[in-house]
């Protein structure tokens, strides 16, 4: 379990999770998150996320394999893990008549050394509705309330499931803002998302599901590297794609046409689009459309999804690397 | 946000069982304030009810069974304050519940399963109770009633009556998808009742093989403890058959909800 700085708060190993059905949700899964580290699940929905994190909150057991927050199973040691829990569920679960404050001094009655509800409600700014029932609030302003309510026994741990789903712009980078000051102040928070931006943005290592499987995992860093970067411009008037300089050369790793568009990828972006806009100058022709980008999470994610189809473009062209 | 943390942190005030069931219930006793169905069903018909087997206990030849108005009205009076207030009252409210996921959101907290069902149970049971002992005051003052020749058997029964209604209005919703259908599944258990366990005509107006099978029904023990509370005829070993008869129900009870009881709705 120990130490400097390193020790798991969470420890996943071989996790799997059957419903009643027999539909296998998480088909074995392993991770750990480190003390004061942000964990991202990244998936679309279905991938198995919140099953995931249902069975860290100890809400159900697992099918098979171990998991251990702060060094107990979540759900037999119950009384030992959940007053230093903190949980955001992906949806409601508060009274449609309450008001807010009702409802917050209702969950602080039951969280062991609770800040003062009104203390939290202003974190996440719902100290102006307070006197509201619940069933008023904005799909955002629940998600704040829920927010709210995770925080109020300051938690060593945090389970944030889908945090920022339904909010605004601005709700989004609030909640960044305050789940980044709570990792700052060495809380350890596991976030689930559909959102590559906020994955990217706020976790520092993230593990990306796919059909109940982790297929990436890493820092966003690490996890992007292994993706290809892209060019893509449209042919110029008059000229084919042979004409081009030989891709392999410029570093190219594997291409793809569709009309006149050209597509490239590539690890070595500057050496190709270099050589992409040297030729282009000689030839002083324009390369119309040009989009040049750094490999990003959304390429992983969506190079994931691709695979899983098995869905290739019959045009792609693979160099060997 | 700015004080740093590390592992090391000061042991906050633990909540207690106590602690955490009295927030809770006092978020449902606002709840029940709160929803017109429930404060009907919770405060007037457990009322309004015992008027009208005071009305029918005039067509029945009580004396024969030594009873009168008031040792037939009172039991029935309980009988039904537990059937409305305490037990429809509560399949409800734990149905809407987990409708809207607050169940679930619970047990991602401090409390215990126990206690979540307990500390919901409480408001309606806390109303139950009072609303008994306004009745017995008022059947008292009202009617020809006199002093409980065996208060305790009175207590007993009344307190056996609380703990089943609670313990099975849970189990019944086990067994209750929607807040809709909450509307229908107590209603079996209330009607038998009400025929069945001596609340609407005494069981000994009604055949022997009949009456005897009516004895084995949840709310007929309580009933009998109440009545035998103020007439003082209930032999000890009537009141211990009485009495295991409720335990019996607590267990079958308390066995349904640990076995099926579902804290989310199904997907």
């Amino acid at each position: 379990m120990e130490n400097n700085g390193h020790e798991h708060v969470i420890e996943v190993t071989d996790l799997r999770r059957v419903y009643g059905g027999g539909f296998e949700a998480v088909s074995g899964i392993s991770f750990s998150v480190r003390r004061g580290e942000i964990f991202a699940l990244l998936g679309t929905n279905g991938a198995g996320k919140t099953s995931t994190v249902e069975v860290l909150e100890g809400l159900a057991a697992p099918a098979d394999g171990r998991v251990r927050v702060l060094g107990h199973d979540p759900y037999t040691d119950r009384a030992l893990v959940r007053p230093r829990t903190g949980v955001m569920l992906q949806e409601g679960g508060f009274p449609s008549e309450l008001t807010v404050a009702e409802t917050a001094r209702m969950w602080a009655g039951c969280v062991s050394g609770a800040r003062p509800p009104a203390e939290v409600l202003a974190l996440v700014g719902l100290e102006s509705k307070a006197g509201t029932r619940v069933k008023q609030l904005s799909g955002g302003q629940r998600r704040r309330l829920d927010l709210a309510l995770a925080l109020l026994g300051d938690p060593e741990v945090l389970f944030l499931d889908e945090p920022t789903t339904g909010l605004d712009a601005e709700g989004r980078r609030d909640t960044w803002e305050l789940v980044s000051a709570l990792r700052d102040g060495g809380t350890t928070v596991l976030l689930t998302t559909h959102y590559l931006e906020e994955a990217e943005n706020l976790a520092d290592r993230l593990a990306i599901m796919h059909e109940g499987r982790i297929a990436n995992t890493g820092t966003p860093a690490e996890v992007t590297a292994a993706e290809p970067s892209r060019i893509s411009f449209e042919l110029p008037e008059g000229y084919f794609a042979g004409d081009l300089p030989p891709l392999g050369e410029l570093g190219v790793t594997g291409h793809e046409t569709d009309g006149r568009i050209i597509r490239l990828r590539t690890h070595e972006l500057q050496r190709t689009a270099t050589g992409l806009l040297m030729w282009a100058a000689q030839a002083q022709v324009e390369l119309r459309r040009l989009d040049v980008r750094s490999a990003s999470l959304e390429e992983a994610f969506l190079g994931i999804a691709r695979e899983a189809s098995g869905e290739r473009a019959t045009t792609t062209k693979e160099y060997a690397a | 946000m700015s004080a740093t943390r590390t592992t090391t942190r000061p042991t906050p005030a633990m909540t207690t069982p106590l602690s955490r069931m009295t927030a809770l219930a006092r978020a449902e006793m606002t709840l029940l304030g709160r929803t017109k169905g429930a404060l009907v069903a919770a405060l007037f018909a457990p009322l309004v009810l015992p008027v009208s087997t005071s009305q029918l206990s005039k067509e029945m030849d009580l004396a024969e069974v030594g009873l009168n108005t008031g040792t037939l009205v009172l039991p029935a009076s309980v009988g039904f304050s537990l059937l409305f207030a305490v037990y429809s009252v509560l399949v409800g409210a734990l149905v809407v519940r987990r409708e809207e996921l607050v169940l679930k959101r619970l047990r991602t907290g401090e409390l215990r399963d126990v206690e979540i069902l307990a500390g919901s149970a409480l408001p309606a049971v806390l109303t139950g109770l009072v609303q008994c002992l306004v009745l017995a005051v008022a059947c008292s003052a009202l009617l020809d009633l006199s002093a409980p020749s065996a208060p305790h058997l009175a207590v007993v029964g009344l307190l056996l009556g609380l703990v089943m209604c609670a313990a099975l209005a849970a189990a019944t919703a086990s067994f209750t998808r929607t807040g809709e259908s909450a509307q229908v599944t107590p209603m079996p258990l209330m009607i038998v009742s009400m025929m069945g366990s001596g609340m609407l005509f005494p069981l000994e107006l009604l055949p022997d093989r009949v009456a005897s099978v009516c004895e084995l029904l949840p709310l007929t023990p309580v009933v009998t403890l109440v009545r035998g509370g103020w007439t003082g005829d209930l032999s000890a070993y009537e009141a211990l058959g009485a009495v295991a008869t409720a335990v019996a129900w607590i267990v079958i009870a308390v066995f349904a909800v640990r076995r099926w009881f579902r804290w989310e709705p199904r997907r």
